[in-house]
């Protein structure tokens, strides 16, 4: 697995995502309590980075769900499509992060990346312990999360994600797209 | 202020009711076409994935607005979700927009074959299914099939292909060259001793009808042309409709019921407008054509006192048959990059699976598959492999273009108890009761999809892939995801089915029917040229008895 952690730490995730989203994040610094989300909160977002990284790292491939935006992604379309699923998250990641606490006696983003990884895995197969999960499906909710991020990732940037077509270019897919002129046999 | 009574009214603005629009507007009766959506707009769209017929995860680029139109999914197990048309398949939705499906759809053109038209007789009685002939044969659709071609544009050859009907003129157009691995897997075929050939396609390969020629843009299955050279109603019969100075087309408007008078005739319906004021509108007669969902809704939502249970089905008979078609397959590996992603990907059909195998009931054509864009691929992936992580991620970069697969519409076995109701409870932003759609499925599906998986396996091994698996479908809840029909069924007996075989209502001298909801059996193929042939047949029969 890759061994340099996209993100350690809230300040460094901040700053990063600074770096990496550019623009609307240059703000006045008195602005204190600005975030850049509609609907997560900075500390959903700051899990949710880290969840996605996982589902889609980056590597020697190309990057991954970071730097392509996808928290943006899901946030925005939380705030505009995805209605009937704020709830899954808010409660959902609730959990996530409790589960977390009550396994490893830390949050997620003091894991190392292996055992992040483990720990999504246990998730996928349903092995997480079910007391924190009564409303919602763990395994559920972390196939909605694995949805949610490849279309953030894959999906036209407009929406959030995807940023400057990077996924399309780490699958040889051309662009930016101009019509009658993508066409080719190799 | 009141609107004007006028000849004709046409519900639904699709690839039955465009043709039938178009028919009676220029010979000379005056018609209101009624569509619930509006003119589709390319730049609302794009070439947006996430958006396009094929996901519709951020909603329905082609209507309908998924809040303003929930439905009812009943389970198998009686559970009832409330569906929209974000949650794709099980929402069971068509396109509403002027043109409807055939704005977004692939374009394939095919014409049914003659047996798709006497499954009973063909086949004889499948025990558990309502599997019936139709009332008209293939000979009586040819020239309508023909007239489709012609008026619409088809681009084809199928002089390879031995198992079609007689046709008497060829297509308008010449056929699409194959894209690379329709080319690589076509030939894979032949070498098996199958006969491939090009699939007709309602896409100009030459400039017809004053449009352009296809420019292979990729994602065209699912999204509207950019350039205007893919064939619907929408670019074709319903601007002639509106030329002809008889054809009202009224966007945005939604029918909520159709009226009758004391004679047991209808003459008109109450709509919803644009800015949702209830109004009327009169007629002498009525042609339905809102696809097989929401024509057998209108029906069982219009009750008068001869027919208390919805217009036509005093015999419980509207709504039942929902059919579709069970998509079945396989997917194969290349060490090469196979895909060129042309637009729209699938280039090369077979039907030596329809109607020709010992032991099976009806089959399917199975043909190189449409594009699949980044999302859709991602979500496609052979058994045990990683759906996340870098696994996924490996996947991705490595087979985006080196992945294909043959897939093919099988018909479903009519099954009575496969069905449209409408819901007691859940009404839609009108206030009309929605669509509830339950069912079971005919275990025969499965077995016809198993078969075809095997052969499209066969063919991508003898075309060299190195790894191969199937997508075997058929199972699960209520068939009917995609090409649905069936729900006003044509027959000869009041007491079996809604309409005669000229597409009337029982009983009802000026009500018809012209949609996919007429057919008795989905056939092995694409049904759009059939829908399409079968508005030119009803409204050839309108326009007849009109005259005389």
């Amino acid at each position: 697995m890759n061994s340099t952690l996209p993100i350690q730490h809230r300040r460094e995730f901040l700053k990063k995502s600074i770096l990496a989203f550019g623009g609307v994040l240059m703000l006045p610094s008195c602005l204190k309590n600005y975030t850049p989300f509609v609907f997560l909160t900075p500390d959903e977002a700051l899990l949710l980075v880290q969840i996605c990284e996982q589902i889609i790292p980056a590597d020697s491939n190309g990057p991954g769900a970071t730097q392509a935006g996808v928290v943006y992604y899901i946030d925005k379309q939380l705030h505009e499509v995805f209605h009937d699923q704020q709830l899954t998250y808010r409660n959902g990641l609730k959990a996530f992060e409790e589960t977390c606490k009550g396994l490893h006696q830390k949050g997620f983003e003091e894991l190392s990346w292996d055992e992040q990884h483990a720990f999504l895995t246990r998730m996928e197969q349903n092995q997480l312990p079910g007391q924190y999960w009564e409303e919602h499906s763990a395994q559920g909710f972390f196939n909605t999360m694995i949805r949610h991020t490849m279309q953030g990732f894959y999906g036209s940037p407009r929406h959030g994600g995807n940023k400057d077509y990077m996924s399309y270019r780490m699958i040889r897919l051309d662009y930016p797209y101009v019509i009658g002129r993508n066409l080719y046999r190799d | 202020m009141r609107n004007q009574h006028v000849n004709a009214i046409v519900i639904g603005a699709g690839a039955g009711g465009g043709v039938v629009a178009k028919e009676l507007a220029v010979s000379g009766l005056s018609v209101v076409l009624f569509e619930r959506g509006g003119w589709p707009v390319f730049d609302k769209h794009s070439n947006d994935e996430l958006l396009s017929q094929r996901t519709m995860v951020l909603g329905a680029a082609f209507g309908p607005e998924a809040e303003k139109n929930p439905r009812v999914y009943i389970h198998a197990d009686g559970r009832r979700t409330i569906t929209t048309s974000r949650d794709g398949w099980m929402h069971h939705h068509i396109a509403a927009c002027v043109g409807s499906g055939t704005v977004s759809y692939g374009g394939m053109a095919w014409r049914f074959m003659p047996e798709d038209f006497k499954m009973r007789s063909t086949y004889g009685e499948v025990d558990g299914s309502a599997l019936e002939d139709w009332p008209i044969s293939y000979d009586d659709l040819e020239h309508w099939y023909e007239k489709a071609e012609w008026e619409l544009g088809v681009a084809g050859d199928d002089s390879e292909n031995p198992f079609g009907g007689h046709r008497k003129k060829p297509y308008p157009m010449p056929p699409f060259r194959y894209d690379k691995d329709g080319e690589i897997i076509s030939a894979a075929a032949k070498r098996l001793g199958l006969h491939p050939f090009p699939i007709p396609m309602l896409r100009n390969s030459i400039p017809y009808n004053n449009r352009p020629a296809c420019i292979m843009n990729r994602t065209c299955v699912g999204h509207q042309c950019p350039v205007d050279a893919k064939n619907g109603t929408q670019n074709t019969v319903i601007p002639t409709a509106i030329a002809s100075g008889n054809c009202e087309l009224r966007i945005y408007c939604k029918v909520a019921e159709i009226l009758s008078d004391e004679q047991n005739r209808v003459k008109g319906v109450r709509y919803f407008d644009a800015r949702d004021r209830e109004r009327i509108q009169t007629a002498d007669m009525v042609i339905v054509a809102a696809s097989a969902s929401e024509t057998a809704r209108l029906l069982l939502n219009s009750k008068t006192r001869y027919y208390p249970h919805g217009l036509g089905n005093n015999h419980d008979q509207v709504g039942r048959y929902w059919q579709g078609h069970a998509y079945t397959g396989a997917f194969g590996l290349f060490d090469f990059d196979i895909k060129s992603y042309t637009g729209p990907g699938a280039t090369f059909g077979l039907c030596d699976f329809v109607h020709n195998v010992d032991g099976m009931i009806g089959g399917g054509m199975i043909a190189n598959e449409f594009n699949r864009m980044p999302y859709l691929f991602s979500q496609t992936r052979p058994p045990g492999e990683a759906r996340w992580g870098k696994g996924h991620k490996e996947f991705q970069v490595k087979n985006f273009r080196r992945m294909s697969e043959l897939h093919g519409p099988v018909q479903e076995m009519p099954m009575y108890d496969a069905r449209v109701m409408v819901d007691d409870k859940v009404k839609d932003h009108w206030g009309i009761p929605v669509a509830a759609i339950t069912g079971t499925r005919h275990p025969v599906d499965h077995e016809n999809c198993k078969f075809l998986s095997a052969r499209a396996e066969e063919i991508l091994k003898e075309a060299g892939a190195y790894r191969t698996w199937q997508s075997v479908g058929g199972r699960g809840d209520t068939g009917g995801f995609q090409h649905q029909c069936g729900t006003t069924r044509m027959g000869h007996d009041p007491e079996k089915s809604v309409v005669d075989k000229h597409g009337k209502v029982h009983g009802i001298d000026n009500l018809y029917v012209a949609d996919g909801s007429l057919m008795v059996t989905g056939g092995g193929f694409n049904p759009v040229l059939t829908i399409n042939a079968l508005g030119y047949y009803v409204a050839n029969e309108i326009v007849k008895s009109w005259n005389s």
